[in-house]
């Protein structure tokens, strides 16, 4: 089944609901797929085997993303946060292909030969402007690679992560009701089109019939603004953006009454900032996802009940499952795992297999997934006896002190607690006498921590072995824009300024 | 008939339309209210009566399954005959919406 298909029934069966942008003046679903019929045909007779995309959010993305669908090309979404160079190499990797580029992006691209780059603003006008055009019957595609994403590379080259047209429908079908939202719901859309939340979004709306609205680039003042203006109903944050987002709300005194939903992912959220969120906004319900580029997005999620009876709990066991990620889907098989393959017991911390029609656990040319379905997700969790999922970051971020794995994400969160902690990050760094040894980086209100007091609390909380044997403070710790910590160039940092010691 | 996942299918008797989920492991004849259905693009309108028989009706948005042949399909427009597949009635799948996480 084909990405388009989702498109088109919405539009069959509902062709003057708005589908995009404002109420007055957003496109209909009629318009939406008409506009997307007639930029595929554009490239077919282009020609290139992919269909790349270098620009901010806006109608113009989910309108080529269906296209290039119905064109038979894979689609690219790239990275215009990345330096040129490296930026440069991602563009080399889609060629031959159609590069649509935002206009003030368009001089750091290096003109290619098999590459053709179309300005954003000349796009526009030849497609997003007017009336609505004639809808054009396309010739069906045999090609099943839907997306194409580079993945964030932390080590070596950025993988090219491939979502089959049958991974992405699956995941779609399997999750959303077909025309299941009503007309007066709104999506708000902040994630940038190079992640996978942000390719879901325009296809999860679609099939359920969901108005969406873009912000061009995140910032919490312009989130705030535009759900108040828009009436948004639905919207998905990262971690990062939440409280900065509760700080405006504050602020501004702004409460979303018409906010509904609010889910986030992409990261660990802090339990100070989900608690202060759940009271900011009491009628919002709360949904925590948790997925990945080679799985089409969510593939656990802990729901507004879970939210509320985890907050409300005195049971400790109950309560603590306000950090996890909730139950896996329905369409999903879950399996924590120990290093030998065997599996791990409830509570006991393994890798996180996954398997189900939405995983595709592929690059291009080369395939990371078992014989049998099985996708190993290099991601460290566990489950409690309730089946509820706990997500304990990367399996490389794992520190192995003496012998003892040691998972940074249970140092962070305690860390956390302290009122003068505003952010940290614990890591390994290599030490001679155990392998490695935990270092915590802290960012701290005060400017004045009390690491002794606070590396005390740790001892007797958890225990020696956990506690960080050094401490760095920063004035920020150093995030992507979809609020993943990168660990990496702290790590690198850290241990360059040890050997200069 | 080719059941392929993705193809399209409207009722020869009703307003109804279908897309094919999963396809069946058996080869058959999908049918709505009573009589085979066509290719969404075939040119005839739906004409004749709705056997009595598969007059439950198809709702929008609703999954529709054969247990025995694994064949599933989307009601994409509503209608008032019901599914069959090789004339045994097709039942709902009553799958609860999970909340939108993006």
């Amino acid at each position: 089944m084909q990405t388009p298909l989702l498109l088109d029934i919405a539009a069959d069966a509902c062709p003057d609901r708005i589908s995009l942008g404002s109420r007055d003046g957003g496109f209909d679903f009629d318009s939406y797929r008409a506009r997307a019929t007639q930029v595929a045909a554009w490239l077919v007779k282009k020609d290139k085997t992919n269909t790349a995309f270098l620009g901010m959010n806006g109608n113009a993305l989910p309108v080529l993303l269906f296209a290039s669908g119905m064109a038979g090309t894979p689609f690219i979404p790239l990275n215009y946060r990345l330096a040129d160079a490296e930026l440069n190499k991602l563009v080399a990797r889609a060629a031959p292909a159609i590069l649509v580029v935002d206009d003030e992006m368009v001089q750091r691209i290096v003109p290619a030969d098999d590459i053709e780059l179309i300005a954003r603003s000349e796009f526009e006008a030849a497609f997003m402007a007017g009336d609505r055009p004639e809808k054009i019957e396309l010739p069906e595609t045999e090609n099943d690679i839907a997306v194409l994403l580079f993945t964030s590379g932390t080590t070596g080259e950025p993988k090219a992560a491939v979502l089959r047209h049958a991974n992405l429908t699956s995941y779609v079908m399997s999750t959303v009701e077909f025309l299941g939202a009503g007309e007066d719901e709104a999506a708000l859309v902040c994630v940038p089109s190079y992640h996978i939340a942000g390719i879901s979004a325009v296809l999860t709306a679609a099939y359920g019939g969901r108005r969406m609205v873009y912000l061009p680039a995140f910032t919490p003042e312009e989130w705030v603004a535009t759900a108040a203006a828009e009436g948004i109903t639905h919207a998905m944050v990262v971690p990062t953006m939440l409280d900065r987002i509760l700080d405006v709300m504050e602020k501004t005194g702004e409460t979303l009454p018409a906010l509904r939903a609010l889910s986030y992912g992409g990261g660990k959220m802090p339990e100070p900032v989900i608690a202060r969120a759940l009271t900011m906004l009491p009628h919002v319900a709360f949904v925590n996802a948790y997925g990945l580029t080679e799985t089409s997005s969510t593939i656990a999620l802990l729901g507004a009940d879970d939210h509320r009876a985890a907050f409300a709990s005195d049971d400790p066991v109950v309560r603590r499952r306000i950090a996890s990620v909730g139950q896996p889907l329905p369409t999903i098989e879950l399996d924590i795992r120990r290093e030998d393959g065997t599996p791990c017991g409830p509570g006991e911390q393994g890798e996180i297999h996954v398997r189900g029609e939405q995983v595709s656990g592929e690059y291009l040319h080369k395939k990371a997934i078992a014989d049998d379905g099985w996708f190993a997700t290099n991601d460290a969790g566990w489950l409690d006896d309730g089946g509820y999922l706990f997500v304990d970051g990367r399996l490389d971020d794992v520190i192995v002190r003496g012998g003892e794995n040691i998972s940074p994400g249970e140092i962070e969160d305690m860390l956390r607690s302290f009122d003068d902690i505003a952010d940290c990050a614990v890591l390994g760094i290599p030490c001679v006498e155990w392998g490695e040894k935990v270092v915590a980086v802290i960012v701290s209100r005060s400017g004045n921590p009390d690491t002794d007091s606070i590396a005390a609390a740790i001892r007797a909380k958890l225990r020696s072995t956990k506690t960080p044997e050094q401490w760095h403070h920063r004035d920020e710790l150093p995030y992507n824009e979809t609020g993943k910590l990168l660990r990496r160039v702290l790590k690198a940092e850290l241990v360059k300024a040890a050997e200069q010691d | 008939m080719d059941l392929k996942p993705g193809s399209r299918w409207k009722s020869a008797v009703c307003d109804a339309q279908l897309v094919v989920v999963r396809p069946p492991k058996a080869v058959g004849e999908l049918q709505c209210g009573g009589k085979n259905v066509l290719p969404i693009d075939d040119a005839a309108t739906a004409s004749g009566t709705i056997d009595p028989e598969y007059a439950e009706g198809v709702l929008i948005g609703k999954r529709y399954f054969d247990e025995d042949s694994g064949l599933e399909v989307l009601g994409a427009k509503a209608g008032k005959g019901s599914l069959a597949f090789n004339g045994t009635a097709m039942a709902i799948k009553g799958a609860k919406p999970l909340p939108a996480s993006d």
